[in-house]
């Protein structure tokens, strides 16, 4: 029976640097594909909002460099999704000089590099709403209005295995996407090998978080997927992990709603009657997998809107009476923001830890605070001066409440530092959206190069 | 009858975003028989879960029974989406706590 190999050495590439031994346990193994995904939404607003990473640029490049050494070593293409945390187009860009730099550095032989973008321009979803194609919301979200779309930075668009494929029929050596599926990212490998959408999507939904399919837990390290027209196996490459039937099933449900059902753009991957068996000690065989082909093509969007420029502020408290208190202290300071800035504008956000700083309403015991409590407060606002003044006051006025049977007059609350920290500037999640598209290549544009002897020669 | 706390009997207790408008909770056993025994007792039902996060029942989207991993899963709702300023838990990482303690009646 034909089989395919791929193997992926981290989950989320950049966040954490990758494991080099088992990594090259994975490359002596043959893979036919070298892949892994470097984005997630995991990391908040902040970095698709602002068109920054989340990952530190020597660890995106360790793996990068990494990845492509060995991928050019063996013959075999390397595959990257979401490029920079995000996949904004700068990410790309960067990740595609990333490896332009690598290749020069190691004097490789010329190959071809494929790249993808993922932006989507605001007026595009507008014209879509205005012409009667709603952009749906997903997790209860209501229908996009033009009023969100008007206080959003940044749209990018979720790609399935379709840029991928159509990089890989091009004959490139190299692939850096922008936003995708991460189960896309190793799919596309499959599908262009003629494999069954059911068993490709499959591969990619259990090699894109690498070792988090192994077990002992152990992150970053590498994982081997292999593929035939009937099952996909996948084995864990680190000595000391395996790939087990409990920590394969388990990874099925892994930073997901529910266990049963993947959704990409093109269908749905269907695992509901997924069986598992172990065929040898680091070794899982999955079968029964489906794939339910959409009958409308539709595209997830994510999109980052900016709230204010922010800073943050510190205070504790170690009064019994004063942690009583403190919904009136802060209650207090909040008032002083009031009179000094008016009723909006302006935003204050105060953190409880010590009583309900982590899970707010949700906390059990937050009627029974800790001895002492640290106050994390955020102040936003149009300006960094205006958005510095409001943490400040927001921060340095929980020193001064009047509560009235306080035996502390001297300050009512500890500073570890008397001062407001800059912080990056507020964003929120304002889509969370799918929108209808004809043409699964609309919105992520290719290009190719050949890179190589320090010469770059546009392909096309 | 003897109550053992979910603590000493799950090999994993966590939680994690799914998306950027959900949390998702897992509840993993290492054997079958304690998987069983857990889902028997009805100390985690839809109702009970959102008792113990004091959410209402309209913000539980999933609550599942999943056999293959001898877990139970369910997925709430955010407050807010995750990130957004006032949110401590950009990960939603470490909202399990409280179902450590649950007492599980041993049937």
């Amino acid at each position: 029976m034909r089989s395919m190999k791929i193997i992926c050495p981290n989950g989320h590439l950049g966040f954490a640097p990758l494991k080099p031994k088992s990594f090259h346990i994975g490359v002596d193994a043959r893979p036919d594909f070298i892949a892994a995904d470097s984005g997630s939404d995991d990391i908040g607003p902040v970095p698709l909002g602002d068109d920054t990473c989340a990952s530190p640029k020597a660890w995106q490049e360790h793996d990068l460099e990494e990845m492509l050494l060995a991928s050019r070593r063996i013959g075999v293409p390397m595959i990257i999704g979401s490029a920079g945390d995000t996949g904004t187009n700068s990410r790309v860009d960067m990740y595609v000089e990333m490896i332009r730099e690598i290749a020069a550095r190691h004097d490789l032989p010329p190959f071809k590099i494929g790249w993808f973008y993922s932006e989507v321009d605001k007026e595009l979803v507008r014209s879509k709403i205005r012409n009667g194609s709603p952009i749906l919301g997903l997790d209860r979200r209501p229908e996009l209005t033009e009023k969100d779309l008007d206080s959003t930075d940044r749209i990018v668009a979720m790609a399935g295995v379709h840029p991928f494929r159509a990089l890989l029929d091009e004959g490139c050596d190299v692939i850096i996407g922008g936003r995708s599926s991460d189960s896309a990212v190793f799919a596309c490998a499959a599908l262009a090998r003629g494999f069954p959408e059911a068993q490709s999507y499959y591969l990619g939904k259990v090699l894109e978080c690498a070792s988090f399919c192994a077990e002992p837990y152990g992150a970053k390290e590498t994982v081997l997927g292999e593929i035939t027209d009937k099952w996909v196996e996948v084995t864990a490459m680190a000595p000391e992990q395996r790939c087990t039937v409990a920590s394969v099933a388990g990874h099925a449900m892994y930073e997901r709603s529910n266990p049963f059902f993947e959704f990409v753009a093109g269908g749905m991957l269907d695992m509901t009657n997924c069986v598992y068996e172990q065929v040898s000690e680091k070794t899982t065989r999955v079968t029964g997998m489906e794939f339910v082909p959409a009958t409308d093509f539709r595209v997830k969007l994510e999109g980052s809107g900016k709230l204010g420029e922010r800073f943050v502020g510190m205070a504790g408290i170690r009064d019994p009476y004063t942690i009583a208190h403190v919904d009136e202290v802060i209650e207090w300071a909040r008032a002083q923001a009031r009179e000094r800035f008016g009723p909006d504008g302006w935003e204050l956000h105060y953190n409880v830890f010590g009583r309900n700083g982590i899970m707010g309403d949700m906390e059990p015991l937050k009627d029974r605070p800790a001895h002492e409590l640290m106050i994390v407060v955020q102040g936003i606002a149009p300006t960094k001066e205006m958005a510095e003044e409001v943490t400040m006051t927001g921060t340095r006025q929980l020193f001064y409440a009047r509560l009235p049977d306080v035996k502390g007059t001297a300050g009512g609350v500890s500073f570890v530092l008397d001062e407001v920290m800059p912080a990056s500037p507020a964003y929120h999640w304002t889509l969370n959206h799918t929108m209808a598209v004809s043409d699964p290549l609309e919105l992520f544009p290719t290009h190719s190069a050949m890179i190589g002897a320090g010469k770059l020669e546009a392909a096309q | 009858m003897t109550a053992t706390r979910l603590s000493d009997l799950a090999k994993t207790i966590r939680s994690k975003n799914a998306g950027t408008d959900k949390i998702t909770f897992d509840i993993i056993f290492r054997e079958r028989d304690t998987y069983e025994m857990v889902k028997r007792s009805g100390a985690l039902t839809p109702d009970s879960v959102c008792r113990i996060l004091n959410v209402d029942r309209q913000r539980l989207t999933d609550f599942v029974e999943y056999d293959p991993a001898f877990a139970i899963k369910f997925t709430i709702l955010r407050i807010r989406p995750s990130g957004s300023p006032g949110d401590a838990d950009i990960f939603g990482a470490q909202q399990y706590a409280p179902f450590l303690d649950v007492e599980i009646e041993a049937g």
